[in-house]
């Protein structure tokens, strides 16, 4: 199935567009989970011909780790730390010939909002579809994907190209980065316009806050009412029940609740 | 609270008996009264009631002493009191997943940050598309409600909604859009629209106080604090929903100049995925089995035919029907489900803990005292393998039913 959909479509551009992420419980720096496997999925379709882009600090080594999942080369625009790179992405995009960008759908470090592929989407005036997990079928510049629903459910989409897809944890896992390759890789730099972002700079990042927790919060007139709050049973006030009837009455009670929470397919 | 009065026979004829043991709490003797010499006379031994396990209680709450004489209905659901916004000073307006049709407990935290942002002045507007089976917006807080019914808006289509969004920022000039930050589509929607109106949100909000907000950055490991936008994507428990206030929740024209846009996304509608490979935890659909199943191939053939993923109880587990990954339950997964159809489980204590989080629950039960039925909105008493094999048959006859209509 995958390699039906990597040679059906040979001629097709795809760029991934990558960050630096960090280890969950490190920080260490290391290649974003969600941008790898936006990789892994461009290498699946476009094989070699897949660009890699990266916006950002060229000699930041965490970047080699993209390299070594089988990429000769991946590009580097040049920004500062906490620029904004949404213009410098558009630009260099706007001059490529890209058919197709894959991202992860949230950065592991910085503000993480996960506006950059939305931003980009309305920029180049792209339609744009959200957790990506398979290109099925691409032909007459109409693509067939599906796109990951919460609770492990899938969507069909048709969608038409250029578009722009980001990736969550459904896409299929990234292949994991050799060595050799990681060192032959190359780095390419491409000059930029730094963009800086001031409401980052005039608000810094905090290191987060435990959150507070949510207390069941019982407003109890009398002491009575305390007492039942604090003593009674949870229970889901008084379901239908249905007693003594044949089994098919039963059935049909359960198949139209079925139906109206809309379950059964 | 209702004033027919009930009458009990069974005091009636204790009140008859002057031999019952529980005679002289049925005799009207005046609690107080005022004697001859102008002193008022307490009676001790009238006060308080004989409880279920035949000991005197005293119940100084005074919910009790009413009910001595004579026995009631239950009481009525009380009536909050009604907050009216007459002529909003400005809108708030909240964007609700709407899963299910329903509002979400995440809807409904992210309706009481609205109703903290709207003051007393502001209303909060909800904006739905699709059709809806929530009876209860206005005790979640809604001032005003906007429902877009028509049909292209009522499927997966984020571009149109995004164009009827602007439509009313156009028109209402909102001071504040609320999305929730879900996966649930509130996410996507709130990120387009940001994208749309070139604001920028704040997102993963988690709470906000005094004009500022803070949200989760990165992945997780910082906070943002900046000043609040007017675009905000709120995360699940960012503030507590309304409870003591009932709203008016009147309905809200939509605005008429909807641009059309050509959707450059089609969808083609969900695609069957095998729901054994669904993780129990996040499965939307759960058919659980215990120890009152007897027929287990036809428990999993009814699995196949509902779509539903399968669970178990401990029991069933033990008893080597079904493998330890599937058990449900404190010891085993805790499940999310929208919909728990648990069979032939009485529901212990561990077992309830699991479905928690669940929506709605149906069981099919022998017993009907047992705690499941107790916990579920739809309970069916009755031979398990009876009730699974009408209901296999009733799904059968709808499957073929739908193709002959299609035909």
């Amino acid at each position: 199935m995958l390699h039906n959909t990597a040679q059906a479509s040979p001629a097709l551009n795809v760029v991934a567009l990558v960050s630096v992420g960090a280890h969950p419980s490190s920080g260490r720096a290391r290649r974003a989970e969600q941008d790898a496997r936006a990789v892994e999925l461009g290498l699946r379709l476009a094989g070699e011909q897949l660009e890699v882009l990266h916006a950002g600090d060229p000699q930041q080594p965490a970047l080699r780790s993209y390299l070594g999942m089988g990429l000769q080369q991946l590009h580097v625009i040049e920004q500062p730390a906490q620029a904004d790179v949404i213009s410098a992405l558009h630009d260099y995009l706007q001059d490529s010939d890209a058919q197709l960008i894959l991202t992860g759908s949230q950065a592991e470090t910085g503000e993480g909002s996960g506006m950059l592929p939305f931003l980009l989407a309305e920029q180049l005036g792209w339609p744009m579809v959200v957790g990506l997990t398979e290109v099925e079928h691409i032909g007459n510049g109409i693509a067939q994907v599906l796109q990951a629903l919460p609770r492990g459910q899938r969507r069909r989409l048709k969608v038409r190209l250029p578009f722009i897809a980001s990736l969550d944890n459904a896409a299929p896992a990234a292949r994991q980065s050799a060595f050799g390759p990681a060192r032959r890789g190359e780095l390419l730099s491409h000059a930029a316009e730094a963009n800086p972002d001031a409401l980052l700079s005039e608000s810094p990042l905090q290191p987060a806050r435990p959150r507070p927790k949510r207390l069941k919060i019982i407003t109890a007139k009398t002491g009575a009412e305390r007492m039942k709050a604090a003593t009674a049973k949870a229970s889901g006030g008084g379901g239908q029940i249905i007693k003594g009837d044949s089994p098919e009455a039963g059935a049909e009670a359960i198949f139209k609740l079925l139906v109206d929470e809309g379950v059964l397919r | 609270m209702s004033e027919i009065i009930r009458r009990d026979p069974h005091a009636e004829w204790i009140a008859r008996n002057r031999l019952h043991p529980l005679h002289a709490t049925l005799q009207k003797s005046p609690e107080r009264w005022m004697s001859a010499a102008g002193v008022v006379r307490k009676n001790p031994h009238a006060v308080g009631f004989i409880g279920p396990e035949g000991i005197k209680r005293i119940d100084r709450s005074g919910a009790q002493s009413a009910s001595a004489g004579k026995r009631s209905a239950a009481p009525a659901a009380v009536q909050l009191p009604l907050h009216r916004v007459e002529q909003p000073a400005f809108h708030i307006c909240v964007v609700p997943d709407m899963v299910g049709g329903r509002l979400s407990s995440h809807d409904k935290d992210l309706l009481g940050l609205a109703r903290s942002l709207a003051g007393n002045n502001g209303a909060v507007l909800a904006i739905i598309f699709a059709e809806h089976k929530e009876q209860a917006f206005d005790t979640a807080g809604v001032d005003r409600l906007m429902h877009f019914t028509d049909d292209s808006l009522a499927g997966y289509s984020p571009e149109l909604r995004v164009l009827a969004l602007s439509a009313v920022e156009a028109q209402l000039k909102p001071r504040h859009w609320l999305l929730p930050d879900s996966r649930n589509g509130g996410g996507e929607l709130g990120r387009r629209l940001a994208a749309k109106l070139s604001e920028r949100p704040a997102t993963r909000v988690w709470q906000v106080a005094d004009g500022q907000c803070i949200g989760r950055a990165g992945a997780g490991r910082e906070d943002s604090q900046r000043a609040l936008p007017r675009l905000i994507l709120a995360a699940a428990e960012c503030a507590s929903p309304v409870s003591e206030t009932r709203h008016e929740c009147l309905a809200m024209a939509t605005p008429e100049n909807l641009a059309h846009g050509l959707p450059r996304i089609e969808d083609c509608g969900a695609v069957a995925v095998d729901p054994a490979l669904i993780p129990m935890a996040e499965a939307e659909f759960i058919l659980s089995g215990g120890n009152g199943v007897s027929d287990w191939t036809q428990f999993h053939q009814a699995a196949e035919i509902l779509g539903a993923t399968e669970g178990a109880s401990r029991v069933a587990v033990d008893d080597g029907f079904m493998p330890r990954n599937r058990q449900v339950g404190a010891t085993g997964t805790w499940v999310t489900a929208r919909v728990y159809l648990a069979v032939g489980i009485s529901g212990a204590v561990q077992h309830l803990q699991g479905i928690g989080a669940c929506d709605k629950v149906v069981a099919v039960n022998k017993d009907a005292n047992c705690d499941m039925v107790k916990r579920a909105d739809l309970s069916v008493i009755g031979d398990s393998a009876a009730i699974l094999g009408a209901l296999i048959a009733r799904i059968n006859a709808h499957r073929h039913g739908g193709i002959r209509d299609a035909a």
